[in-house]
């Protein structure tokens, strides 16, 4: 029986209104694609597998489309550096004069700097092994900025990691599969990044939002920042290692405080992993989630049943990332406990205070 | 008719291009630099978009605009659903459309090509604002938009190249 005899030859559907049908249906699918995916936390699920595998195929295609590009530049490179070589030696001997004394200070600050840390007993970071890798992909537009770089778990590359070139922090990865990672750029619109402007101290958050130069928020005190103020990471949250280069404060046209970005000064072509382990991967969460002595109970006062509530509900909270900094402040000597049962409600709020000290205890 | 059929098959009017703009948004993604400037990135899914649209309606075109937006998403790594979702209110834009533009010069045609881009962009525009809580900047907006704009010819050719094939809709 064929088609036109069967009993559907007499239905007819209006096609606009079919394809309206369809439109409103895929615009489902995609609100529902598109509330499912969290971008920061790539790894797990069938959107995530998904991502993995899409970056996977396109490393070998986009290695052979960037190659003529690379070659190209390599090329031109070649021709330029053979032409320009006598004003590149001129320059460069004046460069080197100029480093020499760079270097006799740098001796100098180091011998004091190593006297100060052996006097003070501080522990400094520990080295912090990079993969290299080369951009493959590179998207630039308004609703996403992120870079395919050819190295991934077989390099030890892991999500977070922090991204440079030879100028400064270029970004972190948000993605990781075997031969390639995906990473998020300090400009990309969902990029928030701790930094702290080195003169002062100040911290802020560097906010992307796709333009040259992202905005810095959360930033207190008028006199804290001024232009051209360097602006370092500055570690809070474990992320980013302390004191990596991200740029110079410039003010923006909308009257906001901007950074002007340092990997910016070179192109983003190879690019530097930083295999960086957070404090919280590297100390022994088991060890300091064993609980400990209770504190000795306070004089008798006549709200007792609060007092024992409140440090349980405390002692109950699982381990996270948050709780890093209350862990490392409950591993020094135990303070005298509180006079007031109100005082072990405040202990969270330790944690959002201002991590000054923080650092010196930390061995990221 | 069975000319007809063959002229409107949708290997041809909707595979092909499809595949193309795909090669083109890989190749304009690539970090080649030309005088020390990078590629712009313009978002060739569009030509589809107004062409599928202005041609004809049909049920399969937005089954493959979510999975070319899909494939952008992928690309550029952006969150998954926010381009397809962009070129899919855009097609309904032309669809809904697409009568007053029947008998309309090229600059007109063109002005209603612009007009089709910033609806998609203008709604990812608000998608992301509202998703990130954080709005991206106008300029780089209009850095994608205005190399868009001018892959008008494109789309105009695609359609040039069909929409004799089903008189329906011509």
């Amino acid at each position: 029986m064929s088609y036109r005899d069967g009993h559907f030859q007499d239905l007819k559907v209006p096609l606009t209104w079919t394809v309206g049908v369809a439109v409103v249906v895929a615009i489902l699918a995609a609100v529902a694609l598109l509330l499912s995916d969290r971008r920061e936390s790539l790894q797990s699920g069938l959107i995530g597998v998904g991502r993995a595998t899409a970056d996977v195929a396109a490393s070998p295609v986009g290695e052979a489309i960037s190659a003529p590009g690379r070659w190209t530049g390599q090329a031109t490179q070649f021709i330029k550096d053979y032409f320009g070589a006598v004003s590149e030696n001129r320059r460069l001997r004046a460069e080197n004069a100029e480093l020499r004394q760079w270097k006799a200070a740098a001796i100098a600050l180091d011998d004091t700097n190593a006297r100060y840390r052996a006097l003070l007993g501080f522990r400094t970071n520990p080295p912090i092994p990079m993969a290299s890798a080369h951009v493959i992909l590179d998207s630039r537009g308004p609703f996403a900025d992120t870079r395919l770089a050819d190295a991934g778990k077989e390099k030890g590359v892991e999500v977070g990691n922090p991204v440079m070139n030879e100028r400064g922090l270029v970004g972190r990865v948000i993605g990781v599969a075997h031969g390639a990672s995906r990473v998020l750029l300090l400009t990309d619109v969902a990029s928030r990044t701790p930094v702290l402007v080195d003169r002062t101290d100040a911290r802020a958050i560097l906010t992307g939002d796709a333009s040259q130069t992202p905005k810095l928020e959360y930033l207190r005190g008028a006199e804290s920042i001024k232009e051209g103020d360097r602006i370092l990471s500055s570690g809070d949250g474990g992320m980013i290692p302390r004191g990596l280069p991200i740029g110079t404060a410039v003010k923006g046209l909308d009257g906001s405080w901007r950074v002007r970005l340092d990997a910016d000064e070179s192109s983003i072509d190879f690019v530097r992993i930083l295999l960086f382990k957070d404090f919280s991967q590297l100390v022994n969460q088991q060890e300091l989630a064993q609980p400990g002595a209770p504190p000795a109970p306070p004089a008798p006062p006549s709200a007792a049943p609060a007092v024992s509530a409140k440090p349980t509900q405390s002692k109950a909270k699982p381990p996270s990332a948050t709780s890093n900094t209350v862990s490392i402040g409950a591993a020094r000597p135990a303070p005298a406990p509180p006079p007031l049962p109100g005082a072990s409600a405040a202990a969270p709020d330790s944690a959002a205070a201002p991590p000054a000290a923080a650092p010196s205890e930390r061995t990221q | 008719m069975a000319g007809l059929t063959e002229r409107l098959d949708p290997v041809r009017w909707m595979g092909v291009p499809m595949a193309a703009c795909m090669a083109g948004t890989l190749l304009f993604a690539a970090p080649i630099r030309v005088f020390g400037l990078r590629l712009p990135e313009p978002v060739f899914a569009m030509v589809v978009v107004f062409a599928w649209a202005v041609l004809r309606p049909t049920i399969l075109a937005p089954l493959l605009l979510l999975v070319l937006g899909l494939f952008d998403d992928l690309v550029w790594g952006g969150r998954v659903g926010l381009w397809g979702l962009g070129l899919l209110v855009a097609y309904g834009f032309v669809l809904v459309t697409r009568n007053m533009m029947s008998g309309q010069g090229r600059p007109m045609m063109w002005v209603w090509w612009a007009a089709t881009l910033s609806v998609c962009m203008g709604s990812i525009y608000l998608t992301v604002r509202l998703l990130t809580g954080n709005a991206p900047d106008l300029l780089a907006v209009g850095g994608q938009w205005l190399p868009t704009v001018l892959l008008y010819p494109l789309a105009e050719r695609l359609i040039a190249q069909f929409e004799d094939a089903d008189p329906r809709f011509r």
